[in-house]
């Protein structure tokens, strides 16, 4: 009876059963994959023969709305790009806007924007590697590490107001300086993060089953990951030490020592060690800037923007008292004050990879064209090559550990 | 790390003659235009010179330029050598009635994607592409979104009802209709400034 049914409606080669291959949507909304991206996946088995994605439509059109928007209106755009590192994406669109502007900064607000940008890395590698512990089945370590992301947003919500979508930058620097509560608070944080990190990794990194899961799966060769495009830890973890910010220095990542984590075979363990070592190297890097800001004295202590009134929006405080504050905060927010025509690369290393602005000013009060280079876009093309051979166990990690934030992709 | 944009400028000078133009250094980054059928003879030689080492794609898009008659549409690309840290910006111009342009896909797999969410937003037409289909938005649209005969909608527009954007309503903005039913325009009420009631 059995023969007859599987004859007539499956159509399986003379007496083999090993040959059929299933198609299996994971995705959009199963419950192991990120977001709502759906991959189509056809299994021999368990193995994978061929993979295709898609990147799922929660399309935003960010840059058709940039087109429409002054400078400033541009920012809470760019912070719903990677959420889980907001200001990251913030201070690449001001430097951004900043080179266009010729507007040259003063070294405490570089400083700032060092520690800050720093913060997010750690936020957005804590989130990942989390999630990747997650995805291999171990809950406990992501429910452990998120009440030490608090730490981190309790800094950001003393800088700017907010957690999340932080838009904590200006042109030429922040909207306010940082309040003792927040060095009290990132104080707190460097004394006691450290620890918290130590326990994450043993709770990981030597783990038997975590290694036999991670260790091989989704592997990609160092000139595969180039001719992919990939960057940030993910091309570091395959053996290629580019990093933004070593070999373009922005915001005076050139004053700091820090030393660039570099993988070797590229598989998900090594995407998962190059994330937790960068996060030490970043702690190094906020250690530095806290010291580095700290001695600042006197008047230069109280510095957080270029003094550029035609492009700094001006104190809420003044705005309301002070008619030349009026006239500046009018003509920003309109987008009246003047924007030289040009167009503009800057990238700055995003979490997880070189994140790109691509700016054309034809002169007008908002851009003619902004592109985003987002690199979360250009990994997940090689999620099929990657996966390819390997098991469907394997592949769920594999993505976990490119870290594809949604929002991010579909801008 | 000796690559200068001067080299570079004068490889390709050396190699393609008079036929690459507009050389231009926009905040320090080598720009220059290529016409559309030697987009990939120019990317190959980049690609391959011993020297020049561009064998990294960072970004690629387009731009639409409505006036521009026969030229309406460039793709940007945006190349990277990562050995000696140099960037270079290479422009191809398109008619907008016949938007072919070569794939860069063979030559950087990077290009797969980026090239299809050009095709999505601006309908480039990207020559032996192995999967040339929407990415970003569903299959069933007819029209290419990002060019420019399809602008956002005017934030200063009074014409409508949008009370809940914090225009019209107690101001009378756009809330007066005429015999037809539609909302009037403010410039055809002939109240525009002393009188609104």
């Amino acid at each position: 009876m059995s023969d007859q049914l599987t004859a007539h409606h499956v159509k399986l080669p003379d007496g083999s059963i090993e040959k059929q291959t299933t198609t299996l949507n994971l995705g959009p909304t199963h419950p192991a994959t990120h977001g709502v991206f759906q991959n189509i996946i056809e299994v021999d088995g368990e193995r994978i023969v061929s993979a295709e994605q898609t990147v799922g439509y929660i399309h935003r059109a960010f840059e058709k709305i940039a087109e429409r928007r002054p400078l400033y209106q541009i920012t809470p755009l760019t912070d719903r790009l990677n959420y889980c590192s907001s200001p990251i994406n913030n201070m690449g669109w001001h430097l951004t806007c900043e080179k266009l502007l010729k507007v040259k900064t003063p070294k405490r607000v570089d400083y700032l924007r060092v520690l800050i940008m720093e913060l997010a890395r750690v936020a957005d590698h804590l989130i990942c590697n989390s999630i990747v512990g997650v995805d291999a089945g171990a809950l406990s370590v992501f429910l452990y590490v998120m009440q030490y992301r608090e730490l981190i947003y309790e800094i950001y919500e003393e800088v700017c107001g907010s957690r999340l979508t932080t838009n904590i930058g200006r042109i030429g620097g922040f909207e306010r300086n940082f309040t003792n509560t927040a060095f009290t608070k990132l104080e707190k944080f460097l004394d006691e993060y450290p620890k918290v990190l130590k326990e994450f990794e043993n709770l990981l990194t030597r783990n038997r089953v975590f290694m036999d899961r991670t260790i091989g799966a989704g592997p990609i060769s160092a000139e595969r990951a180039l001719n992919y495009g990939f960057t940030g830890p993910n091309l570091r973890a395959a053996g290629v030490d580019y990093d933004v910010r070593v070999h373009s220095p922005y915001s005076s990542y050139e004053d700091f020592t820090f030393d660039i984590p570099v993988g070797k075979t590229g598989d998900t363990y090594d995407r998962f060690l190059v994330r937790n070592l960068e996060m030490w190297e970043s702690m190094k890097i906020i250690t530095q800037a806290y010291q580095k800001i700290q001695e600042f004295k006197g008047a230069e202590a109280e510095v957080y923007h270029a003094d550029i009134p035609e492009y700094y929006l001006p104190d809420k405080k003044d705005v309301y008292t002070k008619m030349e504050a009026l006239i500046y905060h009018f003509k920003i927010i309109m987008g009246e004050t003047e924007i030289p025509p040009g167009e503009v690369y800057h990238s700055v290393e995003g979490a997880n990879g070189e994140l790109g602005f691509y700016l054309i000013s034809d002169g007008g009060r908002a851009p003619y064209r902004l592109h985003f280079r987002r690199p979360c876009f250009i990994y997940y093309q090689a999620f099929s090559e990657m996966t390819k051979g390997s098991m469907l166990s394997d592949a769920i990690l594999t993505m976990s550990s490119l870290n594809l934030i949604a929002g991010e992709m579909d801008a | 790390m000796s690559l200068t944009n001067d080299i570079i400028k004068e490889k390709l000078i050396e190699k393609f003659g008079d036929q690459l133009t507009n050389f231009e250094e926009p905040y320090g980054m080598l720009t220059f235009e290529a016409p559309k059928e030697m987009n990939l003879k120019v990317m190959q030689f980049l690609f391959d010179d011993e020297t020049l080492r561009f064998q990294f794609l960072t970004d690629l898009t387009a731009v639409h330029y409505p006036n521009q008659k026969g030229r309406e549409l460039a793709v940007v690309y945006h190349l990277h050598n990562l050995v000696d840290n140099i960037r270079l910006r290479l422009k191809v111009f398109t008619d907008i009635n016949k938007p072919d342009i070569f794939t860069a896909t063979k030559l950087y797999s990077s290009a797969n994607w980026m090239e299809r969410e050009t095709y999505d937003f601006y309908g480039i037409n990207f020559v032996g592409h192995p999967n040339l289909k929407r990415i970003l938005n569903v299959d069933e649209m007819d029209y290419f979104p990002m060019r420019k005969e399809y602008p956002l909608e005017d934030q200063t527009r009074i014409d409508k009802d949008d009370e809940m954007f914090g225009r019209g309503g107690t101001f009378g903005f756009g809330t007066e209709r005429n015999k037809t039913g539609e909302t009037m325009a403010e410039e055809d009420k002939g109240n525009v400034g002393d009188k609104i009631v």
